[in-house]
């Protein structure tokens, strides 16, 4: 087993160090450089030819990927092209933001989806069942911020519940924080909470087909044990799989989230810093999405690994 | 009721008129709307009424009428990259799966890498070099798209490649492209036909997303998108505005994923069943 998650590991290192050549290749090889895109199409030749020098265009681009990429593992994003400062200052309060309202909302998503998926599977085509069923169908079709100002329209100007703008600052208390972020954490819970239901549902059915299923049917056992203790442990693979990936897309999603909510996280500044053609920001975000994306997507694969009985014995 | 030979379920039956409903209101929107696309007709935010049942928008105008206007761009927008990523992705997985292991492998490789990473951060990336302008955005989502496409269609023809009558056909001589077109593609088309759908219910909430960031459809144009981020604040005085296109949104979605659900269902049968 342990070489299997070795390999993985590898292979996600790789992967990674893929991306961060597409994610630099994808800002810096397209037409139209960083020169032009700060000073503009009518530029003079000398000023963008200045402006080139001082960013250290005029270097081969392996090489300035090279520093770009030594930059960023020793914590040095370079600077804002708009305002000149150190991008890791207006990072890591965002960045901490970003990670409390995902995993805020990953906390009550998961458990949720996966006992719903649970009481879903044990009901199968009963009414509890198909009415699941046809809400998480339709919500799966709702753009986030449908979701996001339904939930705003009610629990924060009908019912004054919650505040509508989830402006937080470092100086407030974790209650307040997690008080302010219950919308957009509902939000982002409501976008991954139908997709991630439907596979836990899907991945126990998928079990019940087996023979020791049925054994256990035939030896009397509660359908709820069946499911709970024989069903539930052998469809854990996929279901860990499923989170994953749903956690991947939270990540993914929290940026329209954060914007309908002017919530000041890490994916509110990407989009600030493309309306601005803020670069070296925009690859900074872009790095560390993908790279979150990534890292879920192997801690997937590695825990799908580790939960599978035959792996776990050596050959 | 039947449709080519099949029962239409209840789902899929409401699908197609949702679509319906939709083609035929955007189609004759010119027609259909009350009032022109910029007319102002009142107060800003008016709730609904009896004349603008769907009330005014951020600056006054008729919020139905836009809607109608707004999703002609929208729904364009999205059919136009859905077909540019399908003609990409089907001729590159095609290839893939019809010619030799080394472009297959660095074709499959390529589209690896692009998957690794979310695709609104990529959009992003892309739009923040080559600024935000249609032609930008058509190419940009149609290329990401295709990625899926490719994975698609490559595993589909995978399988049809194998058959007798491709052997056939190559041991005939036929060019590679014949192959694709006229033995690969027929075969190939079930699937592909149900992930159109799909995709282009991605793709329309894709644009719409980049469009509702400020980063899609710029304004004087407007789509269902930037019509919910212009009408946003709207919200905080307790008023529908921008529920309404991101609802046609909605709508939309579901309709066509309805139809597509109801699509597989019928095709997911052995031969000679049901058809």
């Amino acid at each position: 087993m342990l070489p299997l998650v070795a390999q993985r590991v590898a292979l996600g290192l790789l992967t990674l160090l893929a991306v961060s050549v597409l994610v630099f290749a994808g800002t810096e090889i397209l037409p139209g450089d960083v020169a032009t895109a700060i000073l503009g199409q009518s530029a003079t030749p000398e000023a963008v030819e200045a402006i080139r020098r001082s960013l250290g265009l005029e270097e081969p681009a392996a090489l300035r990927y090279w520093h770009w990429l030594a930059g960023f593992l020793h914590g040095d994003l370079g600077n804002s092209l708009a305002n000149g400062r150190p991008i890791i200052e207006q990072l890591d309060f965002r960045l901490k933001n970003t990670l409390f309202l995902a995993s805020a909302a990953a906390s009550v998503a998961v458990p949720l989806s996966v006992g719903l998926g649970i009481l879903a599977a044990i009901n199968q085509n009963g009414s509890f069942d198909r009415i699941v069923n046809i809400v998480s169908l339709s919500a799966i079709s709702l753009p986030e911020f449908f979701i996001g100002y339904v939930l705003i329209l009610l629990l924060a100007v009908k019912l004054d519940w919650f505040p509508s703008l989830s402006a937080i600052s470092p100086e407030m208390s974790f209650g307040e924080r997690l008080y302010d972020i219950a919308l957009p954490a509902a939000t982002l819970t409501l976008v991954v909470l139908a997709h991630m239901m439907r596979m836990t549902r899907a991945a126990i059915i998928g079990v019940m087909s087996h023979p020791f299923i049925e054994m256990a049917f035939l030896k009397g056992l509660p359908r709820w044990r069946i499911i709970v203790q024989h069903a539930l442990p052998n469809a854990l693979a996929p279901i860990i799989n499923v989170v994953a990936i749903n956690l991947a897309y939270l990540v993914v999603g929290v940026i329209v989230v954060e914007v309908v909510f002017v919530y000041p996280g890490i994916g509110q500044l990407m989009v600030d810093a493309v309306s601005k053609r803020d670069v070296p920001v925009v690859q900074a975000c872009g790095l560390i999405f993908a790279g979150t994306y990534v890292g879920l997507n192997l801690l997937a694969d590695i825990l799908a690994i580790l939960s599978n009985p035959l792996l776990r014995v050596p050959k | 009721m039947r449709l080519l030979g099949h029962r239409l379920s209840g789902g899929a039956a409401v699908g197609f008129a949702i679509i319906l409903a939709n083609i035929v209101a955007i189609s004759f929107a010119r027609w259909i709307a009350p009032y022109g696309e910029a007319d102002l007709v009142g107060d800003v935010w008016a709730p609904p009424s009896g004349a603008d049942w769907l009330g005014l928008d951020n600056l006054g105008r008729d919020m139905f009428s836009r809607l109608l206007f707004g999703g002609q761009t929208s729904v364009s927008l999205a059919l136009l990259i859905t077909a540019l990523s399908f003609s990409l992705g089907i001729v590159m997985g095609f290839t893939a799966a019809t010619t030799n292991r080394w472009i297959d492998a660095a074709l499959s490789r390529l589209v690896d890498i692009i998957m690794a990473i979310p695709q609104l951060i990529l959009a992003l990336m892309v739009l923040s070099v080559l600024g935000t302008s249609i032609p930008v955005l058509i190419g940009t989502i149609a290329i990401l798209d295709s990625t899926r496409v490719f994975r698609l269609s490559r595993a589909v023809a995978m399988n049809i490649t194998v058959m007798e009558y491709v052997e056939a056909a190559r041991l005939r001589g036929e060019k590679l492209w014949w192959i694709m077109r006229r033995e690969v593609l027929p075969n190939a088309l079930p699937p592909l036909i149900a992930e159109f759908g799909l995709r282009f219910c991605f793709t329309l909430l894709f644009i719409a997303s980049l469009s509702f960031l400020g980063l899609g459809v710029q304004p004087p144009e407007a789509d269902w998108g930037s019509m919910v981020r212009d009408n946003a604040t709207a919200i905080n005085f307790g008023g529908i505005a921008p529920l309404v296109p991101a609802a046609a949104i909605a709508l939309l979605t579901i309709g066509v994923n309805l139809v597509v659900d109801w699509f597989l269902s019928i095709h997911g049968r052995a031969h000679g069943e049901g058809a």
